[in-house]
């Protein structure tokens, strides 16, 4: 312990000063760190919106029925250097008419539902195959068998003056699935689910 | 000239403080096992940082030609490979190194492990130790993506797929870990961000804190039987024999540092010369599918892991496994910090080690062939041996034909050759009889199992072909299958 020189003056002379100048900085470092930290908050955090845009697939009569095929589009949520990476796929299946002479489609994304790898289509045993842990899907998108925990996800389609239309897919997962209107029982069923030994 | 330099020396030194902080840090004494034949344990770090050194340095590098764009960072690591002077090798050395840094990390550990040292004082270098782990296990997971071939952009889709799992938060997640609603630009931008900034300023971090701790705490001596570790008087036995018998650290040690380090950079070098840079591979096409992605061998045994576990564990496997591991790994110096260090008083430990590498080898080698993946090309690329139908019937053929076209061959090998998902058929007809056969072909395995019910796939004249066929798969000489019943006929 050294001792101070007695000449020197008090720091403190004027206490009520000091705490003011104390609660003062504190506060002005309150003020700065909030208005650095907002944006920079805002900016890290965000991310490039979804949007709700619609492709044209085709023409309604294009596609023969009850036969899947993979259509391929160009992704408008995109970014404009993102190069052949937007170009995006969905299975179409058109269904025939339903009862009011609507024309009814099933249009599923290509990522597995289990960890999202590429489905492939084999029309002739009529099943999906997804090559990372062996999942399959009937053509109707529904789970057949293996590690996927529910069918393949479905897209919302729509038609416009005789284009069939889909909305743009989003990345989907197990809970922001592409229909936001929730999926039939059939795709996203769990039930008949067992250990996959 | 001599006199010029020194007395620029002395200026700088005079305001640096040079002498008086860093050197005696440099100089200071480490026990004298350390320093003798034991000391050939303790280079392992040191060859952790030299290749860390590498990677910085061929890191730069590449980042001075590398665009992360998806529409060119394929295009640039081409020019990288084929006209950069030079750029083959950096991109070689870059992957080389980095395996060699997490194999040198890991044996690291090991060691630090089987002798003890991270009991006290030092339980905090072990805990930066492991958290440096993951940093490096973290720069090899963003540097993967970087190369932007199909194992990248699938990658990101499983690692989305995974992290969508997360009760509640998984969507926001999701957008947050790829930048925006689909893999693209923006994904590619932020593990670029991550590689280049954010993780190697947490390991450079964490590397000194990492040293300081070496430092302040010492050297550790080489584990004596006769000397266990008490917490009431290691720190004063520590500094009384450091007294007498120590050795300063620039001397023989950092010699045993530098010669390993010479032929660990030796090994890479050569190994990237030889073997060249790892991809890319092929464009990514998201509408190309029977992309199977594939991790770093480094991953290998927890793609493994995850592959293996049955479904109720999935989630966990995916979210909570790595958090626990990493969690045990934080945990270590806590449950034992006292006690003796020599590994030949620790059995329990040394079976901890080899128990872990047993099973990491194991579940590794297990990821590197990935028997569970479906090979999607078998059904039309791979030939029926000759030798199971030449004597076929005009029938048998035709379930031959059926077995191929229904995809069967992708998860079902012929003599080794197809999926091996399921289990290979070739003798299947002495294993199961026609009942069975059309029993498990039309109804899958129990349950929505592996195999999927092919009942509404195949007709009844393709079921009569395949079965015929399939249960023509026998060894010469050996009788198909039968059902075992009681003769209840006297």
């Amino acid at each position: 312990m050294t001792t101070e020189p007695t000449t020197t003056p008090p720091l403190d002379l004027l206490p009520g000063r000091r705490t003011f100048f104390g609660w003062l900085t504190y506060g002005l470092g309150a003020i700065a760190a909030t208005m650095l930290g907002w944006p920079l908050t805002r900016y890290f955090l965000g991310t490039m919106p979804r949007r709700e845009v619609w492709v044209a697939l085709g023409s309604v009569d294009s596609f023969p029925p009850d036969q899947t095929r993979l259509v391929t589009f160009d992704n408008p949520m995109r970014q404009p250097w993102d190069g052949k990476l937007s170009h995006t796929g969905v299975f179409v299946r058109y269904q025939g008419q339903d009862a009011n002479q609507q024309d009814q489609f099933l249009i599923l994304a290509v990522n597995c539902s289990h960890l999202g790898c590429p489905v492939t289509w084999f029309p002739q045993s009529g099943l999906f195959l997804c090559p990372c842990h062996g999942g399959v899907y009937h053509a109707n998108g529904e789970r057949a068998s293996g590690p996927p925990p529910r069918g393949l996800f479905r897209c919302v389609w729509r038609i416009e003056q005789g284009q069939l239309e889909v909305q743009a897919p989003h990345f989907p997962t197990l809970q922001d699935t592409l229909d936001p209107t929730g999926d039939p029982a059939s795709l996203a069923a769990n039930s008949s689910r067992c250990e996959h030994a | 000239m001599r006199n010029w330099l020194s007395q620029i020396g002395g200026w700088l030194d005079h305001r640096l403080g040079v002498k008086a902080t860093v050197l005696p840090l440099l100089a200071h004494p480490i026990p004298r096992g350390a320093a003798g034949p034991m000391g050939w344990w303790y280079v392992f770090g040191s060859a952790s940082m030299t290749l860390l050194a590498i990677q910085i340095l061929t890191g730069i590098g590449l980042s001075m030609v590398y665009v992360p764009a998806p529409d060119q960072a394929f295009q640039s690591l081409e020019y990288l490979n084929y006209e950069q002077p030079m750029g083959w090798f950096l991109r070689a050395l870059h992957y080389y190194a980095g395996s060699g840094m997490v194999v040198m990390v890991l044996v690291h550990m090991t060691q630090v492990f089987l002798h003890g040292s991270y009991k006290y004082p030092r339980e905090l270098t072990w805990l930066v130790g492991v958290l440096l782990l993951a940093c490096t296990l973290g720069m090899f997971f963003s540097g993967q993506i970087l190369r932007w071939d199909s194992d990248a952009y699938w990658g990101l889709a499983v690692a989305g797929s995974m992290a969508g799992r997360v009760p509640i938060l998984g969507p926001q997640i999701v957008q947050m870990l790829h930048g925006g609603p689909v893999i693209g630009g923006d994904s590619l931008s932020r593990f670029y961000a991550l590689h280049v900034f954010v993780i190697p300023g947490a390991l450079l971090l964490l590397l000194a804190v990492h040293l300081w701790l070496v430092l302040r705490c010492g050297v550790s001596a080489p584990p004596d039987r006769s000397q266990p570790v008490d917490p009431r008087t290691y720190d004063a036995d520590y500094q009384a024999d450091l007294h007498r018998t120590g050795v300063p650290f620039l001397g023989d040690a950092i010699l045993k540092d530098v010669f390993f380090s010479a032929l660990v950079v030796i090994a890479v070098v050569a190994l990237a010369a030889v073997a060249g840079p790892k991809g890319p591979s092929e464009l990514p096409d998201p509408t190309q599918g029977g992309a199977n992605p594939r991790p770093e061998w480094p991953f290998l045994w927890l793609f493994a892991l995850l592959a293996l576990s049955p479904p109720a564990m999935e989630t966990f496997v995916i979210l909570g496994l790595p958090v626990v591991l990493i969690g045990l790994l934080l945990l270590v110096p806590f449950v034992s910090n006292r006690g003796p260090r020599s590994p030949s008083q620790r059995p329990v430990a040394v079976l901890m080690v080899v128990m872990l590498y047993t099973v990491l080898g194991v579940l590794t080698y297990q990821g590197h062939t990935a028997p569970w993946s479906p090979d999607m090309d078998a059904w039309s690329a791979d030939a029926v041996p000759v030798a199971m139908v030449e004597q076929g019937s005009p029938l048998q053929l035709q379930g031959m034909a059926v077995f191929q076209n229904k995809t069967c061959r992708n998860c079902h090998a012929l003599e080794g050759l197809g999926g091996r998902r399921g289990p290979d058929l070739s003798t299947i007809g002495t294993r199961l009889t026609r009942d069975q056969l059309i029993n498990q072909i039309s109804n899958g395995t129990p349950g929505g199992g592996n195999m999927p019910a092919y009942g509404r796939q195949i007709g009844p004249h393709e079921m009569t072909a395949l079965v015929d066929f399939l249960v023509s798969l026998r060894p010469h000489g050996q009788p198909p299958a039968k059902t075992a019943t009681l003769d209840s006929s006297p």
